[in-house]
C-alpha cells in the first residue's frame, strides 16, 4: 500500500470517528465517550498529516508546526478548562470564530500557492468562499464574544442607515469576488479579506443578547462551511467531510433556534430586535394589582404540592442560583415531592445552554424536561416556580397577535394550579413586553434576588 | 468541471444528508455540547494549516500558515477540552444516593 493510500485510509477513520462523536451526542450516557473517540480521531489525522507529501516532498518547517502547535495548545488548554460554565457561549464563540480565521488564512495561503500554476475558475471560487464565510465568522465571532462578555453592550447596536451599509458592504464583497475571479489578482484578495471582516462586524452588532443563540449556531455553520471550501482547495476529502457535517449542524440549529422563537431567521438577524424599549411598559402597568408573597409563603405552598415544575430563564444563571435551586429540589424530592425542570429551548445565551448550566449544579438530566414534555406535566402540576425566566413563559406569545412574540412557542406555566414568579422587579423581559401572567390571580410575585430568595424558602422548607 | 471536482461534491452532497440525519437526533437538552463538538471537529482545519504551512515557499506563506496553526490548534484543543467537561457534568439520577456525590455514572 502506498503511504498516500495509507494517510487517506487514517483521514477516512478521523472522519469516521467524528460522525461516532455526533451520534454518540444522541444520549447524554454515550455522549462524552464519543467526543473521547473524536478528540483520538482528531489525532491521528494531525499524526498522519506530519508523514504527508506535499508537491512531491515531505512537510517543510516541521519545528514551526510544531511551535505554532504549542503555542495554541498553551493557551487553548488552561482557558478551556477554567472558564466558568455561565462563560461558556462567549467561549465556544471565540473557539468558533479562531477556526473560522484560520479557514480563512488556509484558503489565502492556498491561493498565493497555487496562482502561478493558473488555477482554474472554479478552483479560485472555492478559495474566494472560504476567505470570505471564514474571515465573516471570524469577526462576527469576535463580536458576538464581546457581546457575550460584556466587553461591550448586549442590546442591539444601530445607526441609522445600517441596513443599506450592510447591503453596501455584502455587494461589494460581491463584486470583488467577481473582479478575483475575472482577474485573478492576489492584492484584491487582500482587499475582500479585509471587506469580509468588516461585514462580519456589521453584521452581528444589530443582534441583541437573546438572539445570541441563533447567532452563535449560525456563526458555527459558516466556520464548517469555510473549512469545507478550504478542503475543496486543498484537495481533502476529510475536511470536506467535517465542515459539511458541521455546517449541517449549525443550519440545523439555527432553524430550531429561530423556531423556538416563533420567528424567522432574517427577523432574528435583520430587525435589531429588543432595541427599542416599548414605551408603554411602565403606564399600562400602574393601575393593576398584583399579589406579592414571601419566602415563607412559597415554601408553605410548596410543602404542600405534590408536583413541582421549576422554569428557570437566565436571570437564574446571572444571579449564580443554580446550586441553591438545585438544593431546594432535593430538599423538596426528600418530602416525596415530585420536582421536575422545564427548559425552553432558547432559555440562557446559546442552545441548550441552561441545560448545561443546570448539570453544572448537579441536577440528573432525567429531570430536565424540554417544552413539551414540560407543558404536559405542567397541566397536572401544583406549583410552577418560574426563577430568572419572563419571554419564554408569556401568555402574549400565545394569546395576543399584537404582541412582538406572538407565535413563539412558551412554557404554560399558568397551566399549573399556582405561579410562583421568582423576580428581581416588575421590569420586563428582554423583549421589552409586559408579562400578562404576573396578573394572573393563580400568580404569587416574589420579588428580591433569586438567590436570596431561594436560601431563604429552602430554609423555610427545612424549618417546615 | 473535472472528476475530481465531482467526487467532492459527491462527498459535500453526502456528508449534508448524513449531518442532517445524526444531528437531528440530537436531544435539545445535549445542543450546547453539539455546538462545543461540532466547533471542535471544525477544527480539522489544523490538518489545513499544517499542509501550507508544510509547503510555504516564500515568508508571508510562512508568516500566514504559521498564523493559521496556531489559530487551527486553539480551535481542536479548545473545542474537545471544553466538550469533555460539559459532557462530564451530564450525570444520571444515582438510585438511593443524593446526586450531590460528584462520582460518574456513565462514562
Amino acid at each position: 500500500m502506498s503511504r498516500e493510500t495509507l494517510i487517506d485510509l487514517l483521514y477516512l477513520f478521523s472522519a469516521t470517528t467524528f460522525l461516532l462523536a455526533l451520534k454518540g451526542l444522541g444520549s447524554p450516557k454515550h455522549a462524552r465517550r464519543g467526543n473521547a473517540v473524536a478528540a483520538f480521531g482528531m489525532l491521528v489525522a494531525i499524526v498522519a498529516t506530519f508523514f504527508k507529501y506535499v508537491d512531491g516532498h515531505a512537510l517543510h518547517h516541521v519545528g514551526l508546526i510544531f511551535l505554532a502547535m504549542f503555542i495554541g495548545a498553551i493557551i487553548a488548554v488552561p482557558t478551556a478548562r477554567f472558564v466558568q460554565m455561565t462563560a461558556m457561549p462567549q467561549l465556544v464563540a471565540i473557539f468558533n470564530g479562531v477556526g473560522g480565521g484560520a479557514a480563512a488564512l488556509v484558503s489565502i495561503t492556498e491561493f498565493m500557492h497555487i496562482k502561478s500554476t493558473n488555477p482554474a475558475t472554479y478552483v479560485t471560487l472555492e478559495v474566494l468562499l472560504g476567505v470570505l464565510i471564514g474571515a465573516v465568522s471570524f469577526s462576527g465571532s469576535a463580536i458576538a464574544f464581546a457581546k457575550l462578555q460584556e466587553l461591550m453592550t448586549g442590546r442591539p447596536i444601530t445607526y441609522p442607515g445600517q441596513q443599506i451599509i450592510n447591503a453596501v458592504v455584502g455587494v461589494v464583497a460581491l463584486g470583488l469576488i467577481v473582479t478575483i475571479l475575472v482577474q485573478g489578482s492576489t492584492s484584491l484578495l487582500w482587499v475582500l479579506l479585509g471587506v469580509a471582516l468588516v461585514l462580519g462586524v456589521a453584521f452581528v452588532l444589530p443582534i441583541g443578547g437573546a438572539d445570541v443563540p441563533v447567532l452563535i449556531s449560525l456563526l458555527n455553520a459558516f466556520t464548517g462551511l469555510a473549512v469545507a471550501a478550504s478542503g475543496f482547495t486543498l484537495g481533502s476529502n476529510l475536511l470536506i467531510v467535517a465542515g459539511t457535517l458541521v455546517g449541517a449542524s449549525g443550519i440545523l440549529l439555527t432553524r430550531l433556534m429561530s423556531k423556538a422563537m416563533g420567528r424567522s431567521l432574517s427577523n432574528v438577524l435583520f430587525s435589531a430586535f429588543g432595541s427599542v424599549i416599548t414605551a408603554s411598559v411602565g403606564g399600562g402597568v400602574e393601575g393593576r394589582s398584583v399579589r406579592s408573597g414571601s419566602p415563607e409563603d412559597v415554601s408553605v405552598l410548596l410543602g404542600f404540592a405534590s408536583k413541582v415544575v421549576i422554569i428557570p430563564g437566565y436571570g437564574l444563571a446571572v444571579a449564580q442560583a443554580q446550586h441553591v435551586l438545585r438544593e431546594l429540589a432535593e430538599v423538596l424530592e426528600a418530602k416525596g415531592i415530585q420536582v421536575f425542570y422545564a427548559i425552553h429551548p432558547v432559555a440562557g445565551r446559546m442552545p441548550g445552554h441552561m441545560n448545561v448550566l443546570l448539570a453544572e449544579a448537579n441536577v440528573p438530566y432525567e429531570d430536565l424536561l424540554e417544552m413539551d414534555e414540560a407543558n404536559s406535566e405542567l397541566s397536572t402540576a401544583d406549583v410552577a416556580l418560574v426563577v430568572g425566566a419572563n419571554d419564554t413563559v408569556n401568555p402574549a406569545a400565545a394569546n395576543d397577535p399584537s404582541s412582538p412574540i406572538y407565535g413563539m412557542p412558551i412554557i404554560h406555566a399558568d397551566l399549573a394550579e399556582n405561579v410562583l414568579f421568582l423576580k428581581r422587579s416588575m421590569r420586563p423581559g428582554f423583549a421589552g413586553i409586559d408579562n400578562e401572567l404576573l396578573y394572573n390571580p393563580k400568580t404569587t410575585l416574589i420579588f428580591g434576588d433569586a438567590k436570596d430568595t431561594l436560601t431563604k424558602v429552602v430554609a423555610a422548607v427545612k424549618a417546615s | 468541471m473535472t472528476n475530481v471536482l465531482l467526487q467532492y461534491a459527491t462527498v459535500l452532497v453526502l456528508s449534508i444528508f448524513v449531518g442532517i440525519e445524526i444531528i437531528s437526533k440530537v436531544p435539545s437538552i445535549l445542543h450546547t455540547p453539539l455546538m462545543s463538538g461540532s466547533n471542535a471537529i471544525h477544527g480539522v482545519i489544523l490538518v489545513g494549516s499544517m499542509l501550507v504551512l508544510g509547503s510555504a515557499n516564500t515568508n508571508l506563506e510562512e508568516v500566514l500558515g504559521f498564523l493559521a496553526v496556531i489559530l487551527g490548534t486553539l480551535n481542536v484543543v479548545g473545542g474537545f477540552v471544553v466538550t469533555d467537561r460539559m459532557l462530564e457534568m451530564f450525570k444520571a439520577r444515582k438510585p438511593a444516593t443524593p446526586p450531590t456525590k460528584s462520582d460518574e455514572v456513565a462514562s
